[in-house]
């Protein structure tokens, strides 16, 4: 889990404005099922869990499945109480996290 | 000499000159190509190199792109036919349902099917519709749905289907389908098996 | 949650329920089949910014700035044809000659130029596996690729092909694209010769033909759905040759450049728009 995620957040909201904040994260979203070419099974190795948080305070969180593809695009909205700081955690198999923070600005 | 007549011999030399550089820049390409194939596959070894060797069939075809004149058409049609091998016992049918699994395997030849693990596929639905249940078929062959059915299941058409797979130039000069039996992709029994599925009555491809 | 995998079951479950109980004729069949298969293709394009391939055009840039190899030094002093450095555009005027190589060259056989004769890397170490198996992101030398194409975006393709070097590429590149060879007799006319043909459910584009050339070569590099990967065109070439039974062909090799000569002046004057969304 080492390639920076990208994120994208609105330059300058309104106070109450609806806004996406869009999320990219290289990740293989190894099922666990394939098979590698000499038939043995490739390992599971999965992202299950997305969080956001803003201020503190969780926003979105997401249960990450086998569906999933592999470096999910994940994007949802929030209502923009104010200026702040978001946290965005990913969490893999194994416990391995990937954490960003980045900042809202309103006019 | 006539300005008509001096612009005539000048405009005839021309085309002959011409003429005669295209010839020149095939030629010249011919080598070439070899050239740059052989330089382009530094890890192939001397049998995959054989591959690249085309035989005068298809060099004709290359050289036309895929539109001979008649005379060449002419010329491949007797040669690619002369190279069809029959089963011994004259039987062209074999099975319908091997068949249709090879009609829908694409494994064989392809460089990460070594060493192989099974028999070469003829990948039939990659360009033609067969069946009604298969719907991820191609189109850059005709639609075979209903073959021999609608060809009254007669014999001569049950030969036509054999040559047609064997070797489609003998019937298509230049045509774009492989040389399955001449080239080697498929055995004798291999092939019998794609004819029952063209023209057996109880193939799918005639039940829809 | 919005998710490309989640759009593509959506398309998948539209397009089994489709044809669910129907008893299909060849005509109507085929159509509805053509017309799910956009739907499916215009749902992955709706939103550029979700496309995983964004994440190997950071990677790419962060490669093309950072000092690496033996010589320690970054790839900025590469010149694309514009000049040492100079990016923006670059990517549209090739492929072309190269007085220091004394070769034509692509945008990957450049890239490995200059990771060979500025950074020090070893060309045998680069040319060793240089494209991705399934799952597996693009190696290096694709990212930065990606990343160079991506800086060409909007632009439209526009070699000039006047060095004579280059008109032999093209004339090379022609002659290749119709050149029957290997066991299946396949040539690149083979496929992608005729307009509105398929491989099983895969749509052909009719390369040799401008108006549709421009279409499709600026969607090269794409990322590719099924193989989770970002492909550029020198893979794509090497991936056609593995379908139609020939060996690996060397990346960079004169082979290659000449057919996407060949290409990219059939689709002159098309809309270069990278990174492209594929199956």
């Amino acid at each position: 889990m080492s390639a920076k995620p990208r994120i994208r957040l609105p330059d300058s909201v309104t106070i109450g404005e609806i806004i996406e904040i869009k999320t990219l994260m290289a990740h293989p979203m190894e099922t666990g099922a394939r098979r590698n070419a000499d038939g043995t099974l490739v390992p599971r190795l999965l992202l299950h869990t997305f969080e956001a948080k803003f201020q503190g305070k969780e926003v979105f969180r997401a249960a990450l499945h086998t569906g999933t593809a592999a470096n999910p695009f994940i994007s949802f909205f929030m209502k923009v109480p104010g200026p702040g700081e978001f946290e965005f955690i990913w969490i893999e198999d194994g416990g391995g996290r990937t954490i960003e923070r980045k900042t809202l600005k309103t006019t | 000499m006539s300005e008509r007549s001096r612009v005539f011999v000048l405009l005839a030399y021309i085309a002959f000159a011409g003429a005669s550089y295209a010839q020149q820049m095939e030629v010249a390409d011919e080598a070439r190509i070899d050239a740059v194939m052989h330089a382009a596959f530094p890890k192939a070894n001397s049998e995959w190199l054989a591959r690249l060797k085309g035989d005068q069939t298809i060099l004709a075809c290359s050289k036309s792109r895929d539109a001979p004149p008649a005379e060449v058409a002419r010329t491949i049609a007797a040669r690619e036919g002369a190279t069809i091998q029959y089963p011994a016992d004259g039987k062209l049918i074999g099975d319908w349902e091997k068949g249709e699994s090879l009609a829908q395997s694409g494994y064989g030849l392809r460089f990460t099917d070594y060493p192989p693990t099974r028999e070469n596929g003829g990948n039939c639905y990659a360009c033609h519709q067969l069946t009604n249940e298969e719907v991820s078929y191609g189109t850059v062959g005709p639609s075979l749905l209903e073959y021999g059915k609608i060809r009254k299941f007669s014999e001569a058409e049950a030969k036509a289907a054999y040559d047609k797979i064997y070797n489609s130039h003998a019937t298509f000069p230049c045509s774009l389908m492989p040389r399955f039996g001449t080239n080697a992709v498929l055995t004798v029994e291999q092939i019998k098996d794609l004819v029952a599925l063209l023209m057996s009555p109880e193939s799918p491809v005639n039940r829809p | 949650m919005k998710n490309i995998r989640n759009k593509a079951c959506a398309a998948a479950l539209v397009l089994t329920s489709a044809f669910a109980g129907t008893g299909l004729t060849q005509q109507s069949g085929s159509d509805s089949i053509e017309r799910e298969l956009d739907t499916y293709r215009s749902m992955m394009k709706s939103d550029p910014w979700s496309n995983p391939a964004m994440l190997d055009v950071d990677r790419g840039e962060a490669l093309w700035k950072t000092p690496a190899g033996p010589n320690n030094v970054s790839l900025e002093q590469c010149d694309l044809g514009l000049g040492p450095g100079k990016v923006d555009g670059a990517f549209a005027m090739l492929p072309r000659y190269f007085t220091d190589a004394d070769r034509v060259m692509d945008v990957e056989a450049r890239l490995l130029w200059c990771m060979e004769n500025l950074q020090g890397f070893d060309r045998v170490k680069l040319l060793t596996r240089p494209h991705p198996s399934a799952g597996m992101p693009v190696k290096d030398l694709g990212a930065i690729a990606t990343y160079l194409a991506y800086r060409s975006n909007g632009r439209s393709f526009s070699a000039t092909f006047s060095h004579p070097k280059e008109k032999a590429a093209l004339a090379l590149g022609e002659t290749l694209f119709f050149h029957r060879t290997g066991p299946m007799d396949f040539a690149c006319s083979t496929c992608h010769g005729e307009s509105g043909k398929r491989i099983r459910l895969q749509s052909l584009p009719f390369l040799s033909k401008p108006q549709e050339a421009r279409k499709i070569l600026g969607e090269w590099p794409a990322y590719r759905v099924s193989t989770a990967h970002v492909m550029t065109m020198q893979h794509r070439i090497y991936d056609c040759f593995w379908q139609m039974r020939l060996p690996e062909v060397e990346l960079g090799s004169d082979v290659s450049i000449a057919l996407i000569s060949y290409l990219v002046k059939q689709a002159d004057g098309g809309e270069i728009k990278i990174p492209g969304m594929k199956r």
